[in-house]
């Protein structure tokens, strides 16, 4: 089991996943530190990912594309906010608007990638993922469904505070 | 995103697309305690009688409220169980980095391969 925990906190609106690899911290980072490793894994296989942009020093950015399997295209970016390699790395996740300019107004998530040596040859990687809003997360979860879904969210989180208290 | 299983994507349309103005995000929130028809929720708010029969139509469509009769009136009432689908999403969340993280444990192994 590669996974080795998972926390979400649906009241904060933050999910931290753990995992380990048989593998050095240095090996780690070269999944996030490699553009072509990066497009490997970051997006579903049916969704290739292109990464046309990548300088992970702090208020660098990361820019990629992704085509989806009914040639629905993607474009999202990270903006870098701290570096410590192989061990940190922390960012912001945005979108890219249909013209091509980042939309500023929406920053979908902030992720904290923290990578540490529990022994020799293996290495824990935990990622913190923290969303402004339900609306938010909704659009990371939205992409390769159609553009009208996403512009349809509404922000929801009253309502669920409100549920909660309810019960 | 495969993680949004198919058959529930039309339904987040309309459940979103509902929750996206704010009158109808208030009457879902008084609906939830309150024992209210048509008419006293329509008092709350300074739109016409017609414009929350509207919204109400709306929300009922998503499948967030529902008309219940008691008595001789119809009462509208939140439908918690429909809300809680939003509760899902961090679930479809992890499913996405599971995702990504099965990816890099397999590129590792890849490296790995090659090196032997």
């Amino acid at each position: 089991m590669t996974v080795t925990a998972v926390r979400k906190d649906p009241h904060k609106l933050t999910m931290t996943i753990e995992a380990e690899f048989d593998a050095a911290p240095e090996r780690v980072w070269q999944l996030w530190a490699d553009p072509r490793q990066l497009e490997r894994w970051w997006g579903p296989p049916n969704y290739p990912a292109t990464v046309t942009q990548h300088n992970l020093a702090p208020g660098g950015r990361v820019e990629y594309g992704m085509i989806g399997p009914q040639g629905d295209r993607h474009r999202g970016y990270w903006e870098i906010l701290e570096t410590e390699a192989p061990h940190r790395l922390v960012f912001c996740d945005g979108v890219v608007k249909a013209d091509g300019a980042p939309n500023t107004d929406m920053l979908l998530a902030t992720t904290r990638v923290t990578i540490e040596e529990v022994d020799v040859g293996r290495t824990r990687m935990s990622i913190e993922s923290r969303f402004p809003s339900a609306e938010a997360m909704e659009w990371v979860l939205a992409t390769g469904t159609d553009e009208g879904r996403t512009r349809a969210v509404g922000q929801i989180d009253a309502i669920l505070a409100e549920q909660t208290i309810q019960r | 995103m495969p993680v949004v299983a198919p058959t529930a994507i039309a339904d987040f349309d309309r459940m979103f697309g509902a929750l996206a103005d704010q009158t109808r995000r208030d009457i879902v929130r008084r609906a939830i305690s309150a024992e209210e028809g048509i008419v006293e929720l329509a008092s709350h708010y300074p739109i016409s009688f017609a414009a929350v029969q509207k919204h109400i139509a709306i929300l009922e469509r998503a499948g967030l409220v529902t008309k219940e009769r008691v008595g001789r009136r119809k009462v509208v009432r939140t439908n918690l169980e429909r809300l809680r689908v939003v509760r899902h999403l961090l679930d479809e969340y992890e499913e996405l980095w599971r995702g990504r993280i099965d990816r890099m444990a397999d590129l590792i192994a890849d490296t790995k391969e090659h090196d032997q």
